[in-house]
Parts: structure tokens; C-alpha cells; sequence
């Protein structure tokens, strides 16, 4: 599909909201409280953050949440009885204000949860039942590397609008998706046609900070390498960096129940912790922390790309944003690209 | 296929329940769903993940053959949260499966071919599974050797099954217990396994090597392998790792860019080469 | 800091300690921690108000601890936690050289543990008085309102156990949390197993907490968490008259018996 541009005034986009709200959606943005800005329900614009540069979390509780019912059942004593959760149920969601880097960051989820044509549905129905407006970065902190990562503060991929603030204080909106076609097409009197707009003049400027191409094809042959020691000496082995990020996606699976009923739960792990590989005999394959940093590099940058066809990181900056001790994950990969380069 | 839920597992009955070695039982599963059955199909070297619904999922292989119609077995020992609660479990009892996932030993390849299975304590049960598949299709393959041994004669799995590759004409089978593992009555050899291997095993021409034991034992096994000649690419292990999904997405077990859920868990030592020394 | 940077490069050159560990310049004007081994390092070593981590959780990181033995740049709260887990024979006054500094990053000359004891009963412990404030907040609303509060909090909490893992109190090598036999706190983040959670945790830190604010700090989603701790350090000196951190031998709280002990939880 083309995309298709137009223009939606600042009016009508709080029209928009309060349209799809009537609708019955469940409307989904970035929402000030107490300093942090979170993805939070809104039912009208005004709530929406002005402000920021990313949420703290990513957008990826909406397609992959914390917690995750797989399925309850029932124990008798002789028998057991495995209750399903209903997937059409799962209500349509719209995500307004994601940033360009946490759109991009479903496409790595879903390469992960439909590899192989095995396809964890709880994530595709949840996909398929998002819309996503997107509104461009006008700018952006010393965290951010999105453009480092094949991405960009304006970048329309994953979205099905993408919304830039141009000059006026109203939008440009491109239409990418068929999801975000029919929306425009059903509030065609708020969607009016677009002048030439040039849309870089609106975007943050996020200047290249390593090149990726050196790191993809020098990566893998570095798993023997000393930098990964000395980058995770300070690492205090947290899941905040996983947990924010928008692509990583390793999860538990636990059962819980009080005698006669249960759920049997997915929810979010990290390859950082500790005790993330450790077999039942007590050999953990990956004792120490620069094991673990290794792999969460090398999954996110030989691994994936290898296995799946995609970078598994958006540049988004959270994982260093989040980190309590400074562990920056684009400096550490400006070091790498220089170590690798060697 | 869409809406299908990849987490649910198979209920399955527990049909008979054996005490292998302390702490070890196998259990003989039948599908509660009668239509699970008849839809079922998995190859030799393939793995489940089983749980005590309520308690957790732990991984196995599937340790029967998939020769045998109407059932899958699987053999572990009794280590964690999970396992106990299987130990726990009586005839009757039901529990889930969900599988099978991962790759398989190319049986149809080695045609033609000796086999030799080299195996050591709680180890034997991956490879049953493909022992009995191949001895089921016995007219594929030349010679069939076993060498199979454990810490002690009570250590010893599948000791019925021993007994009858004992006595089969066309099975060569040489079991053994580490020194001081013995018992009186004991018949068998003494001694490690990679040492009474390189005793008894004398050739590698036109054969396939299949080993499985804990990580000291493979140690010493691959270069009295290696000596006699063996190929990378002839010998077959099967791996394992803490898992938790089973099918590639949770993460957790792989060795560099290789699952071992998905690409393994048989890989050739040829394969294991090119894995970084992480597991 | 130029008395901490003239020790520090003694003690490198004469290889009194194998790795020192400060707070040096982090990404976009922040602080953070830096581990230095040679001598010419030492003019890495910063101290200002953005050195707020704790760094003496470094001291029991398995892969610091095992590069040998370990000098600290340790402001106050760092010196107190030093102190509190030698209480608790995590580690020995030889393996250590504490650069304590006073609040203006100069050294405080020390020989060992005592001398260290000695600066810090001059320094006051008391809680500051923002921190007091809020405290005074929650201690006067209603059991219910206090209770919507924390439930409120603790729903957003994700489970990420960066406050554990920035706490270097938490260094149990199996946490409670990790144990699944039985599995006493429920893995996943739901409302009621985050509060199971971060109570059980402010209660394993009752008498031990040195208010260092670090898992207040560690939390990315800014959730108070230091408030319930330093509760309890409210209420354990207003109880037993205990302050955690202030000497190297100090029997714990929670376990230890006294004959004098106050029995008026007993009528």
C-alpha cells in the first residue's frame, strides 16, 4: 500500500480521540504522573503527554504483557481439566503517541514469536488487534540511537499512521496500513489533504554513532573477546534493562494454584539475571556476568539478525535510560565497532 | 492452526509406572483424548516438555520408540520442584505433555551402516528411544553394539531391557559399573565407560557412534572415538539445557546462535565444534 | 579529592589493594562506577553530588571480589554499609582499604574499621528532613489510605528486581524469590505478589537498612520503595534504639536476644 499523506489539525485529532473512544477502543498513550510518563488509558487528548522523549517502558505490554494467562484449569482428584482463554476476546487497542522506535521494535517481537511458523497467538492476536499512531521525535536525548540501528525519529515502519508535529501545531499524518487506511477513511472530515510537506525539517536530528554493518558482520566471530568483561563489571545483574526494552522478549512459564484451581502464567525473564540458565544439578552455563552481557549483545546483534532477519534492538535508549548504574548500551556498542574493527 | 494455543499440553494418563534406580522412574503415557492419539506422531530423538499441571513443566526426551503405537514413555530422576511432583504421581494420575519438539537422529541415513551406542548412567534414556527404533527396523543396519554403564549395578536403568538386548543374537551389549560399583553376583564388566570402550570396541569402519552421558564421561569417550578413526560427522549426541518453552522463543537455551530446543537436540560432534564453549 | 587520588596511587603502586573502585564520569553528565587497577588511573576518580551509588555492592559481586583485594572510595553511606556487612562477616577488615570521605570528598584517615567507626558516630544518622516529611505523610493517613497507596505503587512494579540487585544488603546468593520448592513468592508481576514482594523485603532489611536510597533510586519506574525501609529503620531505632552501619561488630536486630530486651508486645 502507498503511503498516503494528509493533514490532521490539532482540533481534530482530540476529535479523533474522543470518536474512537465513543467507538468502544481502548485508547492507549503516553501519560504524565508523578515525573514519569507511562502508556496509560486516555479518553481525551489533553491527557496525552506533550513533553517527552520516550515512555520509560516500552509499548510491548500491549502485544507481549508482563503477565500472561496461557490457560487456568481445574484439579480434581482423579481428574484435570484444561480451560482456554478465548483470544477473541482480546479487545482492539490503539496505541497513540508510541514513538518510530517502539513500532519498530514489534517487528523484532513478532520475528521471535512467529519464527519458524510456530506462532505464539496470544502476541498475534494482540498484534493484529493494534492500531498504532505514531507521532514522530522532534527530539531526542543522549541515549538515543535509533538512526545507528537502521531507524529514524520519523520512520514509518510498524506504524499504521504515523502523526509529525509540523509547524503550525498541527500533524502530518501518513497513512500506511490498511488498519491505518480504514481509519482515515471512516473520519475522512478530519483527515484533510496535504501540501507539499517537507517532514526532516520536524524531526529530532539523531547523528549516526557506530556503524552497524561493521558490528553484524564482526560480531559473531567476538564471543571470545576480553571487552565483555570489562563492560560488565559494573552490571549489577537487574532485568530493568530487558524489561524496558521493546524487543527483548525471553519470558518464564510458572504454574500457580491453590489446590483445586489454577493458571498457568508467561511472564517476562531476563538473560540477565543469575539464575536465568541454571540447570536443576547447579552447573549454570552462564555463571558470570560478562557471559550474560555477551549474550544479550550477541542475541540482539549476531543471534537474531542471523536466525530471524532482524536487528534485535531499535535504538531506543530505555535499557541505558533505565539502568541504575550507567551500563550505556550505545556506548558500549561504540566501543565494540572500534574493538571488532581491530 | 491459528488460535491454536502452542502452550496447552496433551493431558495424558499415567499407564504403568517403573522404578528404574533410586530416584528414577519411567512412566508409560497414553493420551487422555482418544483423538490426541490417532494424531500423534513423533520421531526418535524429538523431546517433551511434562508438567504436573500446577506444579510446572520439566523437560525429557520422549524414551520410547516411535515404533510403539498408543503410548510415549519418558524416564527421569527425581532433582526439583517439578520432577518430584512427577515422582510423586501414581497409576491413573493425570499429567501433561507437550511436544514433540526438536530435531532427530537421521536413522534413515546411517542405513547400511554398524551402529554403536555408548551410554553411561541416567543418560541411557535418550537413547532408547532410538535403540529400540532401530532395533525394531533391525534388517537396516549391520552390527548393533551397546556399551551402556553407570556408577553402580543399582544405578543401572532399564535393567528388563538389558536383559533382553542380552539375549538378542543380534545385539552385542557390554554393560559395565565403575569400579567399586559392583556387587557380588555381578556378571558384567568393571569400568569406566570410555575405558571399557576403548577395550571392546576395536573399529570404526562403516559405523555411526551415538553417545549420551553426563558431561565427564562424554570428556573421555570423544578422543578414544576420535582415535579409532571416527568421523566428526559420525558421531551423534543428544544435548540438553534449562528450558523453558521449548520451541525457540523463550530464550533461555541457546549456545551462541544454536537452540538447543529447535536445531538440537541431536547434533553431531562435527556441529558441537562450531558451538562456543558455553554449556 | 586530591588526598583520596595521592592514597589511592599509593596504594596502587605499592600493590596494597589490586583494583580500587569510585564513582568516575558516567554518559551525559552523570556518575558512575569505575574500577581502576593502575596507578595512572587515579585521576579518574571523581566526587561530587552526582555520587550518589552505593558502590560497596561491588564488594560481594563475585566477579570484582575474585580480582583480588579491594580498595573503596566510600562516602557515608557506602562506609555504613561497609561496616553493616562486615556485621555480617560478608567481609574481612584485611581484604579492604576503606578511602572514607567526608561529605566534601576529602580522605578521612584510616587505619581499619575503627577509625572508620569513629568518623561516622561524629556524622548524623537521623533520616534527612524531606525524608522525614514524607514519612510523616504516610504515617498520618488512614490504614486505608495508606494501604490504596502502596497497592497502587507496588501494581506498576514490574518485577525487575533492580532494587534487589542495587541493594548491597540483597546478596543472598538464592533469594527467597528464587526458591521454587517451595515457591514462597509468586514469580510473575501481579498486584498482590509485587506487595508480597517488596514486604517480605523490607522485612529481611528490618535492623539492616542503612538508608542508602539506592532501590528507590535503581527503581526505572520511580517507585518509592526506599520509604519502606526507611520506615523500619525509623521504627528500629525507635524501638531497640539501634542504628544499622555504625559498628563493624554489631549483633542483628531481628535475631539477636537480650535479657533487657523490652517485653511490652507481651501482657
Amino acid at each position: 500500500m502507498n503511503i498516503e499523506n494528509k493533514i490532521l489539525k490539532q482540533t481534530s485529532l482530540e476529535k479523533l480521540v474522543v470518536k474512537l473512544k465513543e467507538e468502544g477502543k481502548q485508547i492507549f498513550a503516553p501519560v504524565k504522573k508523578n515525573d514519569v510518563v507511562e502508556f496509560a488509558g486516555i479518553s481525551t487528548l489533553q491527557e496525552m503527554a506533550e513533553d517527552y522523549i520516550v515512555t520509560v517502558q516500552s509499548a510491548k505490554a500491549f502485544a507481549f504483557p508482563k503477565v500472561e494467562t496461557l490457560f487456568d484449569f481445574q484439579l480434581t482428584k482423579e481428574n484435570v481439566n484444561i480451560v482456554e482463554k478465548d483470544l477473541n476476546a482480546i479487545p482492539e487497542t490503539i496505541l497513540l503517541g508510541a514513538r518510530p522506535c517502539d513500532a519498530a521494535g514489534f517487528e523484532s517481537l513478532n520475528a521471535i514469536f512467529t519464527w519458524d511458523n510456530l506462532n505464539d497467538n496470544f502476541f498475534v492476536e494482540r498484534l493484529k488487534k493494534m492500531i498504532i499512531i505514531a507521532i514522530s521525535c522532534s527530539k531526542a536525548d543522549g541515549r538515543c540511537f535509533c538512526t545507528s540501528v537502521n531507524g529514524n525519529p520519523g520512520a514509518t515502519k510498524g506504524s499504521d499512521i504515523l502523526l509529525t508535529k509540523i509547524d503550525n501545531g498541527n500533524y502530518l499524518a501518513e497513512i500506511i496500513t490498511e488498519k491505518g487506511k480504514a481509519i482515515a477513511t471512516k473520519y475522512a472530515d478530519l483527515f484533510e489533504t496535504a501540501p507539499e510537506v517537507d517532514k526532516n525539517k520536524f524531526i529530532a536530528d539523531v547523528p549516526v554513532k557506530f556503524d552497524l554493518k561493521t558490528i553484524l558482520e564482526k560480531i559473531p566471530g567476538a564471543f571470545e573477546n576480553s571487552l565483555w568483561v570489562k563492560q560488565s563489571l559494573r552490571c549489577i545483574s537487574c532485568g530493568a534493562c530487558a524489561y524496558v526494552c521493546p524487543t527483548c522478549a525471553c519470558f518464564d512459564i510458572q504454574d500457580i494454584h491453590n489446590g483445586h484451581d489454577g493458571h498457568r502464567k508467561r511472564s517476562w525473564d531476563s538473560c540477565g539475571f543469575g539464575l536465568f540458565t541454571i540447570h536443576t544439578s547447579g552447573h549454570n552455563p552462564r555463571e558470570v556476568q560478562s557471559q550474560r552481557w555477551r549474550q544479550r549483545v550477541m542475541h540482539k546483534f549476531a543471534y537474531m539478525p542471523e536466525r530471524q532477519q532482524v536487528v534485535g534492538c531499535v535504538g531506543c535508549g530505555r535499557c541505558s535510560r533505565g539502568c541504575p548504574v550507567d551500563m550505556n548500551l550505545k556506548e558500549h556498542l561504540i566501543n565494540l565497532a572500534e574493538e571488532v574493527a581491530k | 492452526m491459528s488460535q491454536e494455543n502452542i502452550y496447552k499440553p496433551y493431558l495424558m494418563r499415567i499407564e504403568s509406572i517403573a522404578e528404574e534406580a533410586p530416584f528414577v522412574k519411567t512412566f508409560r503415557l497414553k493420551f487422555v483424548n482418544e483423538e490426541d492419539a490417532n494424531n500423534f506422531t513423533f520421531k526418535t530423538g524429538q523431546f517433551g516438555e511434562y508438567s504436573v499441571i500446577g506444579e510446572g513443566e520439566s523437560t525429557f526426551c520422549i524414551a520410547s520408540s516411535p515404533t510403539k503405537k498408543g503410548y510415549i514413555e519418558c524416564t527421569f530422576r527425581q532433582a526439583g520442584k517439578v520432577t518430584s511432583a512427577l515422582y510423586r504421581r501414581d497409576i491413573g494420575d493425570i499429567i501433561g505433555f507437550r511436544g514433540p519438539y526438536g530435531n532427530i537422529f537421521p536413522i534413515d541415513e546411517w542405513k547400511g551402516k554398524n551402529l554403536l551406542f555408548i551410554a553411561g548412567g541416567i543418560a541411557l534414556p535418550p537413547m532408547r528411544s532410538v535403540i529400540w527404533n532401530c532395533l525394531d527396523l533391525r534388517e537396516n543396519y549391520k552390527d548393533v553394539t551397546i556399551v551402556y554403564g553407570a556408577k553402580s549395578v543399582a544405578d543401572l536403568v532399564y535393567k528388563e531391557e538389558l536383559r533382553e538386548w542380552d539375549h538378542r543374537p543380534d545385539v552385542k551389549l557390554i554393560t559395565t559399573v565403575d569400579p567399586g560399583g559392583e556387587t557380588p553376583d555381578w556378571k558384567g564388566k568393571i569400568g569406566f565407560v570410555p575405558t571399557v570402550l576403548s577395550q571392546e570396541v576395536t573399529t570404526s569402519d562403516n559405523t555411526i557412534a551415538i553417545v549420551c552421558g553426563p558431561p565427564i564421561m562424554i570428556k573421555f569417550t570423544m578422543p578414544v572415538l576420535e582415535k579409532l578413526g571416527f568421523k566428526n560427522e559420525d558421531i551423534y549426541t543428544t544435548l540438553e539445557n534449562r528450558m523453558k518453552c521449548g520451541f525457540g522463543k523463550c530464550g533461555r537455551c541457546n549456545v551462541g546462535k544454536v537452540f538447543i530446543c529447535k536445531d538440537g537436540p541431536v547434533f553431531t560432534l562435527k556441529q558441537m565444534k562450531d558451538m562456543p564453549d558455553e554449556y | 579529592m586530591d588526598s583520596v587520588k595521592k592514597k589511592a596511587k599509593e596504594l596502587l603502586e605499592n600493590q596494597s589493594v589490586n583494583l580500587i573502585i569510585g564513582y568516575g564520569e558516567g554518559s551525559d553528565q552523570n556518575a558512575r562506577a569505575i574500577f581502576i587497577s593502575k596507578a595512572d588511573e587515579v585521576d579518574q576518580l571523581i566526587y561530587d553530588e552526582r555520587c550518589v551509588q552505593n558502590l560497596a555492592f561491588y564488594l560481594m559481586k563475585h566477579e570484582v571480589k575474585h580480582l583480588g583485594k579491594l580498595g573503596i572510595v566510600a562516602p557515608l553511606p557506602v562506609m555504613r554499609t561497609i561496616l553493616q556487612i562486615a556485621s555480617e562477616c560478608q567481609i574481612k577488615e584485611d581484604n579492604i582499604v576503606v578511602l572514607g570521605i567526608t561529605p566534601k570528598g576529602e580522605l578521612i584517615e584510616s587505619a581499619g574499621f575503627k577509625d572508620i567507626e569513629n568518623y561516622i558516630a561524629t556524622c548524623d544518622l537521623d533520616l534527612p528532613a524531606n525524608e522525614k516529611e514524607i514519612i510523616a505523610k504516610l504515617d498520618a493517613m488512614t490504614m486505608e489510605e495508606r494501604w490504596a497507596f502502596w497497592t497502587n505503587e507496588l501494581s506498576r512494579c514490574i518485577k525487575c528486581y533492580a532494587c534487589r540487585a542495587a541493594c548491597p544488603m540483597c546478596y543472598c546468593t538464592r533469594c527467597q524469590v528464587e526458591c521454587n520448592n517451595p515457591q514462597w513468592i509468586t514469580v510473575e508481576a501481579t498486584p498482590m505478589g509485587n506487595l508480597e514482594w517488596h514486604f517480605m523485603r523490607a522485612m529481611h532489611l528490618t535492623g539492616r537498612c542503612v538508608n542508602c536510597g539506592e532501590c528507590g533510586r535503581a527503581c526505572p519506574l520511580k517507585i518509592p520503595i526506599n520509604l519502606l525501609t526507611y520506615k523500619t529503620v525509623m521504627t528500629v531505632k525507635s524501638q531497640f534504639n539501634i542504628v544499622a552501619g555504625t559498628l563493624a561488630n554489631m549483633d542483628s536486630v531481628l535475631s539477636s536476644y537480650k535479657t533487657d530486651d523490652k517485653e511490652n508486645f507481651i501482657r
